[in-house]
């Protein structure tokens, strides 16, 4: 979207500072009477959401949650889903799959509870905290093995 | 005359895959004080060394290096214009083979890359993600569950991928098809761009295809998309080559002629002349009009024509702009005098 100076006051953009392209396109050229007075500031970074609008860009991690109503138009714009589904960290995944067995587990084992199943539920009790002490003996586990004998203890 | 041999190695220039992370709970580098740029730059550099791929590997802090020697590392493709313009809390690491390339704290902590001749999009894949794997093992990347791998320009948050292969298309410029096949790739979520990137012009008839979203899809599903578009433009490529040749040979034949003369009697050359030059040469080869083994040569002098690299064959630290157009054109009169041996049809008989 190209104006020339004529046509940018005609559309009333006065700023003589200029205009920032993602102002444009979000919709939020603010004129000066509309500026609020305390804007969101990123408390991990300092970044504002003016500086966001000026510049499109983001000042860290935590700017993405802070931002994402007027994020989510845009990413909506430069990509065809708004959920990542790719790769990610091994770590991460790992985290994740304990999660949503644990979750399973929990559920399985309210519902034993609600039917009167007190055999299966205790099997359930019996798993579930399998599980937590598995994961907790591995990570402090881990955590002791010296660096170079890393790679011996992949499986873990 | 034969229609062309080993047409897609010889169209497909290059095979790219970056990927674009940044280490948690740190301020991206565009907001990052000099003092945390220095600690991210340090902390990801050690993670780096440790790479199996990085066993011979050169470590450039940013304010070491030399503007010709940044300018130098554009020119290979190993460093971005962005990144050339940093300063201290930035570097760059490059292996050997200059196969992998990671500048850290440009836009991202890291942005790194592999880069193999030919196709061979699958292949930098893998090898992207066997050093993304490795890095990982010893680095905290800023993952979002939602938004995935999260960037500080939302145009690369998800996958932080960019695909894109660099492709030698003289055959879609001169048949006029070009601007055709840029709007149709356009519209298909794929960018093309000249030979440096973003704002560049597609000199010597290079053109870049990349992916532009990089959020909703898998890694491999973005390079399926993009390979499946490449074969169609290697496909067009190819055809408006052979319709050149059976339909006007006569004005083919004259085009690469009047390069090779133009590149071996002229004393002044601009890069941008040279390069639109060298691409019809290139073509030349390609339709057997030049023996294969000066492919080589002409490829080389697509690198050693660019202006840094002249300035540093020259070994001359300023050169006006002049003075490299004289020397570009002493370089190429050299090489294609030593060289070249024409196979054109007037010079058989």
């Amino acid at each position: 979207m190209n104006f020339c100076e004529v046509c940018a006051q005609k559309k009333g953009i006065n700023d003589p500072a200029g205009f920032a392209l993602a102002e444009l396109l979000l919709g939020l050229g603010l004129t000066q009477d509309e500026v609020p007075v305390t804007e969101l500031t990123c408390s991990a970074c300092g970044f504002t959401q003016s500086q966001f609008k000026k510049t499109g860009r983001l000042g860290c991690g935590a700017c993405y949650d802070l931002f994402i109503e007027e994020l989510a138009p845009m990413l909506r714009n430069m990509h065809p889903c708004l959920v990542h589904v790719g790769k990610m960290p091994r770590r991460f995944a790992q985290e994740q799959k304990k999660q949503e067995s644990t979750k399973l587990l929990q559920e399985q084992l309210q519902k034993a509870i609600a039917a009167e199943e007190y055999e299966k539920a205790a099997q359930l009790r019996d798993e579930l905290r399998a599980t937590q002490e598995r994961e907790y003996t591995k990570t402090e586990f881990r955590k002791n093995i010296p660096l170079a004998k890393q790679k011996e203890f992949e499986y873990l | 005359m034969p229609v062309m041999s080993n047409a897609n190695t010889a169209i497909v220039i290059s095979s790219r895959v970056r990927f674009a992370r940044n280490l948690k709970e740190r301020p991206f580098p565009g907001v990052a004080k000099k003092p945390v740029l220095i600690s991210v730059m340090e902390e990801i550099k050690t993670a780096i060394l440790g790479l199996s791929e990085m066993e011979i590997a050169a470590v450039k802090k940013l304010e070491e290096l030399t503007l010709l020697e940044k300018q130098i590392l554009v020119e290979r493709h190993l460093m971005s214009c962005e990144h050339a313009a940093k300063g201290a809390g930035s570097a760059l690491v490059l292996n050997q083979p200059e196969t992998l390339s990671v500048m850290i704290n440009e836009e991202d902590h890291l942005r790194m890359q592999a880069i193999l001749p030919g196709l061979q999009l699958q292949r930098v894949l893998a090898m992207m993600h066997a050093v993304d794997d490795q890095l990982e093992e010893k680095l905290d990347f800023a993952f979002h569950p939602t938004l995935g791998y999260l960037t500080a320009c939302p145009t690369n948050v998800g996958t932080g991928m960019r695909a894109s292969v660099m492709l030698h298309l003289p055959g879609l410029v001169i048949s006029e098809q070009i601007n055709k096949i840029i709007n149709s790739v356009s519209k298909m979520g794929l960018a093309v761009r000249g030979l440096y990137g973003e704002g560049s012009d597609a000199k010597g008839n290079l053109f870049q295809i990349s992916n532009q979203t990089t959020l909703g899809e898998k890694e491999e599903k973005i390079l399926q998309r993009l390979s499946e578009v490449i074969d169609q433009i290697l496909e067009h490529e190819q055809n408006a080559r052979t319709v050149f040749l059976q339909q006007q040979s006569e004005t083919l034949l004259d085009q690469v002629g009047r390069a090779y003369g133009i590149l071996s009697q002229a004393h002044i050359m601009t890069t941008k002349e040279a390069l639109n030059l060298l691409s019809l040469l290139k073509l030349g080869v390609d339709l057997h009009l030049f023996p294969e083994q000066d492919r080589e040569v002409i490829d080389q002098l697509f690198v050693e024509t660019q202006p840094a690299h002249l300035q540093r064959g020259a070994e001359q630290p300023k050169m006006s702009a002049r003075e490299r157009d004289a020397l570009r054109a002493t370089l190429i009169r050299g090489k294609l005098v030593e060289i070249l041996t024409p196979l054109l049809p007037h010079s058989k008989s």
